[in-house]
């Protein structure tokens, strides 16, 4: 009885076993810590697989000991129902805890402490860590790709007025508000191509002319995907109403639009659209490359985009089409007033994923010699000067990546919670 | 008499093989009230369907306020404007607040100015009872509020026949009284409507008629006190030996 008692806590022995598990699982975790932080092995007097493991063991057998039901603590009570239902969960957590600790002081020292980002070659990178000099140095040509220096303002002036005026939309009137969707649909991209075409393209207005083929890095990143969404959008929505559509012509002509675009690797597509397409234009007829590159991946990604509308047309029920026809509305005005809005509401978590695979789909357009940010780490890990340095690149190119289609799921998740309307 | 608004003559219908609707001849007068009734599967939400042409058929004749219901009616919208319907599963628009709802239709499709549909979509709501939720969005709403809501939306395109397809079998039983209530105002205000219901009650209160299915025939067509006395069929007697 009294040994039960031992191994159960209760009321009476509450604080013991409190004070014992959290100063057994403290040392277990200061352990860890100063053998990886310090190389500081304090169980070194033991054979080295008992001392490998024995912080794991001190570890959960402190968990043990706290994993007390309603506690009263609320933290506590937190901890044991998320983190440490069992032994079994508290050796989990244990291991993710200690592999999180002995996975700092190297990663730590890879990124920051061993790291080198002062001088301006690679003879300035000696030590273990990463080389940051050498994106520091290439940061210009991974921004801008070729686009000649004392140009660069111009891309810059772009940016800056197309972020401007994206925000446009939190500023409006109530009045004007109505105009919004006609502004971001139509205007906003009219006026984002009138800036790249006079200002980043150039050839009048007495700026020179950059030719598409000197834009890159991440500003191309930037061109590309924003008139690829913008184009596949429009074009994915028509084609997922067409193949619903009740004409046979417009229905087969959407399928075999689709299953063509999603039939073929995009890789392909890029590579068709620079060197066959060409072929078939009338003499003295001349599409930019870039051009052709935009149209390509949108017809691409089009297919995908309405492949996702027409699965969130079809979870619309029945009557929803049954109620808008019953009060005289037409094909047009019940797409557009009462099935798209509901639609399109259910497949933002589609959209966006579409959309994110789009953007990382843009490296490959290094196939039509467009080189857009991977594409210039590619260009300048072969360089003489810069060998040896592919890691940092990917590691940058992966953060660069991350946070765009990190800001791009969040706004996804922002749209959802806004056009919330059931319960 | 006046004319007919409402003119079926030999109509038939099927779903590919199995005929759902067979020969059905019928004849609404302008401000009548007509409650159809029978057993599930005998196409009476099939009948009123198709007479605002959410259901094509195949044979026969449907003629509407003048308007013959064919597959070359070009102005098939102009016609269902003017014909009201109300669901059983009341299909309000979710993603629309309440006098969104109302307002939609009366101003994309009548093109009214938006200030006056409002007007008359508050209108609407008061006569249901319902003007307090205007703001709220349908999800927030019980489903006799809904229902309620579903009908207002209706009228608000100021119709001329109001089409019924139960309406209240989706209803919890204590809010089945708060819609009847509404169709029974809407009935005293002289709407012709056609109703599907198995609420004898409201039949025996409105109706002038009422009609009985069956397999995809009218088998019993009387004036409601004839209808419920002195049944002429054996099914209809039948039925409302179960019913009643």
């Amino acid at each position: 009885m009294k040994n039960i008692n031992f191994l159960k806590p209760n009321k009476q022995n509450f604080y013991v076993y409190f004070y014992t598990g959290i100063a057994l699982f403290a040392l277990s975790v200061l352990d860890v810590f100063l053998s990886s932080f310090f190389e500081i092995n304090t169980t070194s007097f033991l054979p080295s697989s008992i001392s490998f493991i024995l912080p794991i063991i001190i570890g959960t057998i402190g968990l043990h000991l706290i994993r007390i039901e309603y506690s009263g603590i609320k933290s506590l009570d937190i901890i044991n129902k998320n983190i440490n239902t069992n032994t079994f969960n508290a050796f989990l957590t244990l291991s993710i805890i200690f592999l999180i600790i002995k996975a700092t002081p190297p990663a730590m020292s890879w990124f920051v402490f061993d790291a080198t980002i002062s001088g301006d070659s690679k003879e300035a990178c000696t030590s273990e860590g990463a080389c940051w000099t050498y994106i520091k140095i290439w940061f210009n040509r991974f921004v801008y790709g070729m686009y000649p220096n004392e140009y660069q303002w111009r891309i810059n002036i772009s940016f800056i007025l197309l972020i401007g005026l994206a925000f446009v939309g939190y500023f409006s009137t109530e009045g004007l508000k109505k105009y919004l969707t006609l502004y971001y649909v139509i205007i906003y991209p009219i006026i984002a191509f009138i800036l790249i075409y006079y200002l980043i393209s150039g050839g009048s207005l007495g700026l020179d002319w950059v030719e598409t083929g000197a834009w890159g890095g991440l500003s191309l990143t930037f061109i590309v995907s924003f008139f690829c969404l913008i184009f596949c959008f429009p074009i994915g929505m028509i084609l997922a109403l067409g193949r619903r559509s009740s004409l046979p012509t417009i229905r087969y002509f959407s399928v075999g639009f689709i299953e063509f675009w999603r039939g073929v690797p995009l890789i392909t597509v890029l590579f068709m659209s620079s060197v066959m397409f060409p072929m078939f234009l009338p003499d003295g007829f001349f599409l930019d490359k870039l051009v052709r590159v935009i149209i390509a991946i949108s017809l691409f990604e089009a297919a995908y985009v309405a492949e996702v509308i027409r699965g969130g047309l079809q979870a619309l029920p029945r009557g929803q089409y049954d109620a808008a026809k019953s009060l005289g509305m037409g094909y047009w005005k019940m797409h557009i007033f009462v099935i798209l809005p509901q639609a399109l509401k259910l497949v933002i978590p589609g959209i966006a994923n579409t959309f994110l695979a789009l953007v990382k789909d843009t490296p490959l357009i290094f196939v039509v010699g467009l080189l857009e940010i991977v594409g210039m780490l590619n260009l300048a890990k072969t360089n003489p000067k810069w060998l040896g340095f592919a890691m940092e690149g990917y590691v940058f190119a992966a953060i660069i990546f991350w946070i765009i289609c990190y800001a791009m799921s969040k706004y996804s998740y922002n749209l959802e919670a806004k056009y919330k309307t059931e319960r | 008499m006046s004319d007919p608004i409402i003119q079926i003559k030999d109509m038939n219908k099927w779903f590919g093989d199995f005929q759902v609707l067979k020969d059905i001849n019928l004849e609404v007068e302008k401000n009548k009230k007509i409650v159809v009734c029978g057993p599930s599967g005998s196409g009476k939400s099939t009948l009123i369907r198709c007479i605002n042409r959410l259901e094509e058929h195949q044979k026969g004749t449907i003629v509407v306020d003048g308007t013959e219901l064919s597959e070359d009616t070009k102005n098939i919208e102009t016609i269902r404007a003017e014909v009201g319907m109300v669901f059983q599963q009341f299909n309000l628009f979710p993603h629309l607040s309440i006098l969104d709802n109302c307002t939609l239709a009366p101003i994309w499709v009548k093109k009214t100015p938006k200030k006056q549909a409002e007007e008359l979509a508050m209108k609407q709501l008061e006569q249901v009872q319902i003007v307090d939720q205007a703001h709220k969005f349908p999800g927030q709403l019980s489903g006799g509020q809904q229902q309620r809501c579903a009908i207002a939306r209706a009228l608000c395109m100021e119709p001329k026949i109001m089409l019924f397809d139960e309406p209240t079998s989706a209803l919890d039983p204590e809010m089945i009284k708060e819609v009847l209530d509404a169709m029974v105002n809407l009935a005293k205000a002289g709407m012709t409507m056609i109703v599907v219901t198995h609420e004898m009650g409201f039949a025996k209160e409105v109706a002038d008629e009422v009609i009985f299915m069956d397999e995809g025939m009218i088998i019993e067509k009387a004036m409601t006190k004839e209808f419920f006395a002195n049944p002429k069929s054996d099914r209809t007697k039948l039925f409302l030996s179960q019913i009643l």
